[in-house]
């Protein structure tokens, strides 16, 4: 159980259609995830990563391939089932950070437990997550009077609160300076470490992808070198 | 938690707030309003009938307990006065000045015998023909005193007295001078009639309708109030009806428009709920949620409003209109806010659950 794949991926394509046009975003990628990896996703822009990102997470449906998430079919998944992935399976984090405006980092952490069904109280590891990623003087700040690091400080711990299978995190410094860049870079490799978090991360940058255990890269809708990349 | 998210939703845009909840609250105290003059108006129209202190009333064919139809011959009062156990019979005539407005011409000492003599808080009884009396109200409306003029009717009179109303109407001249003025010699509206015994109150009615006065609408003194009320006027009814509509609209469109905005303003925030797992059932409840609480500040709001409405009323305009607090229609306007905002909150509900959160998330 442990030794197949978190995620396996085969000859994943998407195809958008804007107005008249087609746009061949994913044109066959084939990979495997491993329990417990850190992956770095790289590539020139427009090369369909933050595509991936999206299907793996749910959020749009693949046009053809297969996909097996933690032993889930997403090609036959429906809107609802999609759904449920979301609130249990994946954990986002973005580039914009994309906090609620109006309620406090703790209640935006709160929110993502309640969406899932979770009505306990938080058990102790979310109060070591809280602690590793050093935001417990934050947790009744609205977002406003957090600084970039902060705020996607809150939003590790608001992806990681219901024990994803996996983190898709997109260009999470790509809003930050180098030291909060460093800071939440290091944050992911330790909940990668240290909780056994498996994480796929895109960036542009590749001193970022260097935290990560091996890089995977894109061009033009597919991975380059061809062939299975694993 | 969602309750927190719809609090603080509500509370991050206290103008739309305020503003949404205001109109809703317009609209619950239009309603509010209009029920209560309605039972404002008929309670007292009640309770003046019952201070003239007569057990039946006799009106013309085709009148009902609010609206008379013409006037009849004064020769039927020496009839009604002889028949077996009346004590006292006495004809008024009631000359309409206008809309909610009449002037009533009464036999002084017939009524007096009746109802016993009015008591004035300032002035005098009549004593010259050019001279009338109103009561507290209706000089409180116009600000009237002894000696101020009014024209009425054409003509000017002279206020000689302010009295206590609960007295049958609010303005009085007596019944012959209005009788002459209005073209209406040897004619009455309505004649009151006293008994010996009120027990005899129906037996009485059979007997003068026997007695050739079948056509005529006579009523023992119950059955007229009990007709006063706004269930039994049909224009009411469909008027109380109109601005339910109305309000049901005024309150579907504002918050159509400020649910409709909020989505818009929203976007990202619904694609990032969505992103969490969040289904379109669950953004629709937050929105839903929300518009309820409008609903219920706003008829708090309205039903606040509605003391106020009835304060201005009761300063400027006693002598035309009343209006009562009618709490039984609260709950009734509430519930007719909260359908209208609920209805109103749909469209932008069905907008918000059918969202892209991809598209959403990537809006600045
Ligand atoms: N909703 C959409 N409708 C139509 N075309 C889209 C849509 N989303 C993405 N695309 C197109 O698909 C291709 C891949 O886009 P994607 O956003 O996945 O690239 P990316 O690698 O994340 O780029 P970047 O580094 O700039 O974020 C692009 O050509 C883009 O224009
Ligand atoms: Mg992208």
């Amino acid at each position: 159980m442990t030794d197949s794949p978190i995620i396996s991926v085969r000859d994943l394509r998407k195809i958008y259609h804007a107005g008249d046009v087609d746009v061949h975003a994913l044109r066959g990628l084939d990979f495997d995830i491993r329990r417990g990896e850190f992956v770095s996703v790289i590539g020139p822009s427009g090369s369909g990563k933050s595509t991936l990102f999206h299907i793996l997470g749910g959020l749009t449906p693949p046009s053809a391939g297969s996909i097996v998430l933690d032993g889930n079919d997403l090609v036959r998944m429906s809107d609802a089932g999609r759904t449920r992935l979301r609130k249990k399976t994946v954990g986002f984090v973005f580039q914009k950070y994309n906090l609620l405006p109006t309620l406090t980092a703790l209640g935006n952490i709160e929110i993502a437990r309640y969406i899932a069904g979770e009505r306990g109280p938080v058990g102790p590891e979310f109060e070591r997550l809280i602690d590793l990623l050093g935001i417990r003087s934050r947790l009744n700040h609205k977002p406003r009077s957090l600084s970039g690091g902060e705020q996607q400080r809150v939003a590790i711990a608001r992806a990681l609160v219901n024990r994803p299978a996996i983190v898709l995190a997109d260009e999470p410094t790509g809003n930050l300076d180098t030291e909060n860049s460093m800071a939440v870079l290091s944050v992911l490799r330790d909940l990668n470490k240290r909780l056994g978090q498996t994480i796929l991360m895109i960036t542009h940058n590749p001193e970022a992808a260097a935290y990560g255990d091996r890089v995977i890269h894109m061009r033009d809708g597919r991975i380059e070198p061809p062939g299975l990349a694993v | 938690m969602t309750n927190k998210l719809v609090f603080e939703n509500l509370k991050h845009r206290p103008v739309r707030t305020l503003l949404s909840s205001l109109a809703v609250g317009v609209q619950v105290t239009m309603i509010l309003t209009l029920v209560g003059i309605s039972h404002g108006m008929l309670e007292d129209q009640a309770q003046r009938a019952r201070g003239m202190g007569a057990d039946i009333s006799i009106r013309p064919p085709g009148s009902s307990a609010i609206g008379l139809s013409g006037n009849f011959d004064e020769r039927i009062l020496p009839f009604v006065a002889r028949q077996p156990h009346v004590a006292l019979a006495t004809g008024v005539l009631i000359a309409p000045t206008g809309p909610l407005t009449s002037i009533t011409g009464l036999d002084f000492p017939a009524f007096a015998r009746m109802s016993g003599r009015f008591r004035f808080l300032e002035g005098r009884a009549i004593q010259n023909p050019g001279e009338l009396i109103v009561d507290e109200y209706y000089a409180r409306e116009h600000k009237l005193h002894p000696g101020s003029q009014v024209t009425l009717l054409g003509r000017a009179w002279t206020v000689c007295g302010v009295f206590e109303q609960g007295k049958l109407a609010r303005i009085i001249a007596p019944l012959d001078v209005l009788q002459r003025l209005t073209a209406n010699s040897g004619k009455l509206s309505i004649i009151w009639v006293k008994l010996d015994d009120p027990a005899r109150t129906n037996e009485v009615i059979d007997s003068l309708k026997r007695a050739g006065l079948a056509d005529y609408q006579i009523w023992s003194m119950e059955e007229l109030v009990s007709q006063m009320t706004p269930n039994s006027i049909p224009v009411l009814r469909t008027f109380t009806a109109v601005v339910i509509g109305l309000g049901v609209v005024i309150g579907f469109l504002v918050v159509f428009l400020s649910m409709y905005t909020a989505v818009l303003e929203r976007t990202r925030e619904i694609g990032i709920l969505k992103a969490l797992g969040a289904s379109p059932g669950f953004i629709v409840g937050i929105l839903l949620r929300e518009t309820a609480l409008l609903a219920v500040i706003g008829t708090f709001a309205g039903i606040a409003l509605t003391y106020g409405s009835r304060w201005l009323i009761m300063n400027l305009v006693p002598g035309s209109l009343t209006q009562t607090i009618v709490p039984g229609w609260w709950p009734i306007a509430g519930a007719i806010a909260l359908a209208g905002s609920l209805l109103g909150a749909v469209y932008p509900g069905l907008k918000a659950a059918r969202q892209d959160a991809i598209e959403a998330l990537a809006y600045d």
